[in-house]
């Protein structure tokens, strides 16, 4: 056998992107030792691929801002399954985190008076999103990696955690190889933090880099925590449809919070004429209305382009599938429009969304600024994940924390735009404080040697058997792909996804047997046959969670059941494993939120 | 709209099946034929010849659209990202040559060693800000400040402005140059409106800026152009000359510990 090396830090952070890198610094500052184990190389992970802004009610565009309405936004947009603390925690910290990133050298545009400029989005009532142009998460990742560098934390870059390993319950570490050269490790720690993203990499359209294949969740579930709220996953309403190389990749919701405005092949703005009555009193009455808000009228109301997102991919699903589509398949979005309102457009439009004017020039050769964009939706983001502590996000594992995007709770049932980049250095500073201190008041865990050795023989098990085209790793994925991507997408009926957990457990059987080429040496084929698993494990538990959650609310929409359940909208499903190793179920009730954010909630409705 | 195309593509030599990796950087070139069709970019062909030919091809990648910069390489000698190259750009009726950045080491195939860029950037001293302007903390910027320093923050680390960088890539002088990534770097940090560090001594004795002769190779292969050698080097050489050669400042150093000036 291969044998391994065994690493030792105080706390172990599982991912390096903008959750991971916080709690780091966060522990770091606490004075333990800290160690950052990530699948890329470090600045790589997916905040830099955020795009609008980070969420902040820090009122220096519009001084009606301020938590309350941040909160009451945030439980709005996620149809109030979310667990109310988080949201609390998340709209009353954000500010005081922004500013944080600016004293460690993060530039945000600025006001007039020189203060951070803030953004319009959808589903925030008032402009709320810091941002630089169109690369905030660029500049938070830099700003976090370029901090974090200097304080003293051991980061080991292209290394893949396997397997969590506990301790009668506990948290002992985890067991991973280094992807350039296949060597095996044991990273022994006090506590652990799962920081690993999303999920995006089971669906065949996606916004998602090959990194996003559910590990933290499906370690966590392994591990015996709970996941929770899996059956949300929000497809982004705008992702590019063409050329099909790039179908997925993220059309920011900046350029409709900068005036771009939606239209199908009838050249009809299309939004108008479904506007939920959740959000009836905040949006325009008319597209002039909608333009004045786009440009700062503190009287106008949210043009309807800018609802939340699950709203806006199906009705931009509902266009395509109805004949007015656009010629690939998508519908126009159109930025270039706004040269008939102000003189400057051009320079405008590359001034504030640069990165779009970049991506649309380079991979599709098409100048925004003179004519529309084809868009369509794109699997984007994961609501649901490990089930943690509001205050310490601690899972349901002793020892073992989450943070972020893999991390469930903040954003119910659907997350509204800029949320996930304030979630990140709120919540990853408090998951990186509260694993310190566990850290300090408990002892190394010991190395269950056996787990060790299954998990070794697990990941070697792929060169020693024999190869067949029925189980080969990129085979096995886009078959996973496809079944998501067709039979739990954006619209979803109970027959098509019954017949996605045959094809799952199928695929898992298939999956038992992967065989692989080559060496140990940075060999994708057998990335992917380890891969397989989270993404096997994480797709199933999406699938049997929207079976059994019988209403349409937020991002999970039914066919079958078009409409809002009173009774459905009190739980939580919860995700575990039972004790005879199935998966299951569980309905939860949703923690009711106190008398005082009851009353703030019902203030602003 | 489909035809075929042949990539010739740098693979690292075999070793064992199974085996951990040997770290040998020998390979040859190995010719791969696959259908490509319109819009497609080189990392799409790459991708592709990895999922239908060759499964262990290794090659690194994130985001697929430019803003990550982890799929760097050389094509037809170019370096470039394989995401934002696209076909239609290049000759297809011969061999499209992908090979990784041949200024750092191999690991395996397209993959290389770059662990050298991060350990350099450790030595640039890190951000420092002046005390906030406000009481609450904060602090005022105009937007033509922070636009200044805009295009060097855009950078995405995809290192082949390190790659083509002659002082680099042919004289080998990693231990005496940080190469115009860390210029850009100790650029946006010297000229962020709130820093009050002083990198300019750093940047004559220990990082090498001398040796930089602008001939803006680095500009030319930056995928998110930015004006390396003229907006970020030049000025940084000229504030280096300033500061070294500045009586003034020397005697300010003398008595009262060195200061900075901000342009």
């Amino acid at each position: 056998m291969p044998g391994y090396e065994t690493v030792e830090h105080d706390v172990l952070v599982i991912g390096a992107g903008g959750a991971g890198l916080r709690a780091a610094i966060a522990a770091s500052a606490a004075k333990v030792k800290v160690g950052v184990v990530c699948k890329s190389l470090l600045g790589k992970a997916h905040t830099v691929m955020a795009e609008g802004g980070v969420a902040a009610a820090l009122s220096n565009v519009d001084d009606r801002d301020g938590w309350k309405v941040h909160f009451t936004d945030t439980m709005r947009g996620g149809q109030y399954l979310n667990n109310y603390k988080m949201a609390e925690i998340h709209a009353k910290e954000a500010p005081a985190r922004v500013h944080e990133l600016e004293s460690w050298g993060a530039l945000f545009d600025r006001t007039p008076d020189g203060r951070i400029l803030q953004r319009n989005f959808g589903g925030h009532r008032y402009p709320r999103l810091a941002h630089v142009g169109d690369r905030t998460g660029l500049e938070m990742i830099r700003t976090l990696q370029d901090h974090g560098i200097h304080q003293g934390i051991d980061v080991h870059m292209e290394h893949t955690v396997l397997t969590l390993l506990t301790d009668g319950g506990r948290i002992a570490g985890a067991f991973a190889y280094d992807r350039e050269r296949g060597r095996l490790k044991v990273f022994r720690a006090k506590a652990v933090v799962l920081a690993t993203g999303g999920i995006g990499r089971s669906f065949r359209i996606t916004s998602n880099s090959w990194e996003y294949t559910g590990d933290g969740q499906a370690l966590a579930y392994d591990a015996g925590a709970d996941l929770m709220d899996m059956e949300f996953v929000q497809f982004h309403p705008t992702g590019m449809v063409w050329p099909p190389s790039v179908r997925g990749i993220l059309v920011t919701e900046g350029v409709r919070g900068e005036g771009g405005v939606l239209r199908n092949s009838e050249g009809k703005r299309f939004m108008f004429e479904d506007i939920p009555p959740l959000y009836a009193a905040q949006t325009a009455a008319d597209e002039e209305e909608g333009w004045r808000y786009t440009t700062g009228d503190k009287n106008a109301r949210r043009p309807p382009e800018l609802l939340t997102r699950d709203h806006v991919a199906r009705c931009i699903n509902r266009e395509v599938k109805a004949g007015r589509g656009s010629p690939h398949g998508g519908v126009f979005l159109d930025i270039a429009w706004i040269k008939e309102k102000i003189p400057n457009s051009v320079e405008h439009i590359k001034r504030k969304l640069p990165g779009m004017y970049h991506q649309f020039k380079e991979l599709a050769d098409i100048d925004i600024t003179q004519v529309a964009m084809e868009v369509g939706p794109t699997t984007h983001y994961m609501m649901g994940g490990v089930r943690v502590d509001a205050e310490s996000q601690m899972s349901t594992v002793p020892g073992l924390f989450a943070a972020g995007e893999c991390a469930a709770g903040l954003h119910g049932a659907n997350r509204l735009g800029g949320n996930s980049l304030s979630d990140l250095i709120v919540f990853g500073k408090r998951a990186g404080d509260y694993a310190a201190t566990w850290a300090k008041e408990h002892a190394l865990g010991r190395i269950p040697e056996e787990a060790v050795a299954a998990a070794e023989r697990e990941a070697m098990a792929p060169f020693e058997r024999p190869q067949s085209a029925d189980v080969a790793p990129f085979l096995l994925h886009s078959e996973l792909q496809d079944c998501m991507q067709d039979l739990v997408g954006i619209v979803r009926r109970e027959e098509e996804m019954s017949r996605a957990l045959t094809t799952i457990t199928g695929l898992q059987s298939r999956a038992a047997r992967v065989a692989v080429q080559g060496n140990r040496e940075f060999n994708p084929g057998w990335h992917t046959a380890l891969d397989l698993k989270n993404m096997l494990l994480v797709s199933e538990a999406i699938t049997r969670a929207a079976i059994q959650r019988k209403e349409s609310r937020g991002a999970h929409f039914r066919e079958d059941f078009p409409t809002k359940d009173e009774a459905a909208g009190r739980i939580n499903l919860v995700v575990r494993r039972g004790p005879d190793g199935a998966m299951q179920i569980v309905p939860e009730p949703v923690p009711q939120p106190t008398a005082e954010l009851k009353a703030i909630i019902e203030e602003m409705k | 709209m489909t035809r075929d195309a042949t990539f010739r593509i740098w693979r690292s030599e075999e070793t064992a099946p199974g085996s951990p990796g040997s770290g040998v950087a020998s390979g040859a070139h190995h010719d791969y034929t696959t259908p490509v069709t319109e819009g497609m970019v080189v990392l799409d062909a790459v991708l592709e010849i990895q999922a239908k030919q060759a499964n262990d091809l290794a090659v690194r990648w994130n985001c697929k659209a430019g803003k990550c910069g982890s799929c760097s390489a050389e094509v037809n000698g170019v370096p470039r990202l394989m995401c934002m190259t696209r076909l239609s750009d290049l000759p297809l009726e011969k061999p499209v040559t992908v090979e990784p950045m041949r200024a750092f080491p191999s690991i395996r195939d397209l993959v290389t060693d770059v662990s050298w860029n991060f350990a350099v950037k450790k030595k640039i001293k890190p951000f420092k800000p002046r005390p906030a302007d406000a009481p609450d903390g904060t602090w005022r910027m105009a937007q033509d400040d922070v636009d200044r320093v805009m295009e060097f923050r855009k950078c995405i680390e995809c290192f082949l402005c390190q790659d083509v960088c002659h002082v680099l890539r042919d004289h080998q002088k990693f231990d005496e140059f940080i190469g115009p990534r860390f210029l850009v770097y100790a650029a946006a940090l010297e000229m962020h409106p709130l820093d009050v560090e002083d990198r300019l001594d750093d940047l004559r004795r220990e990082h090498g800026i001398g040796y930089c002769n602008i001939t803006k190779c680095c500009t030319k292969v930056c995928p998110e152009h930015i004006t390396i050698t003229d907006n970020a080097i030049i000025p940084l050489k000229e504030r280096v000359v300033d500061a070294a050669y500045d009586p003034i400042r020397l005697l300010g150093k003398v008595f009262g510990g060195g200061s900075k000036s901000k342009a």
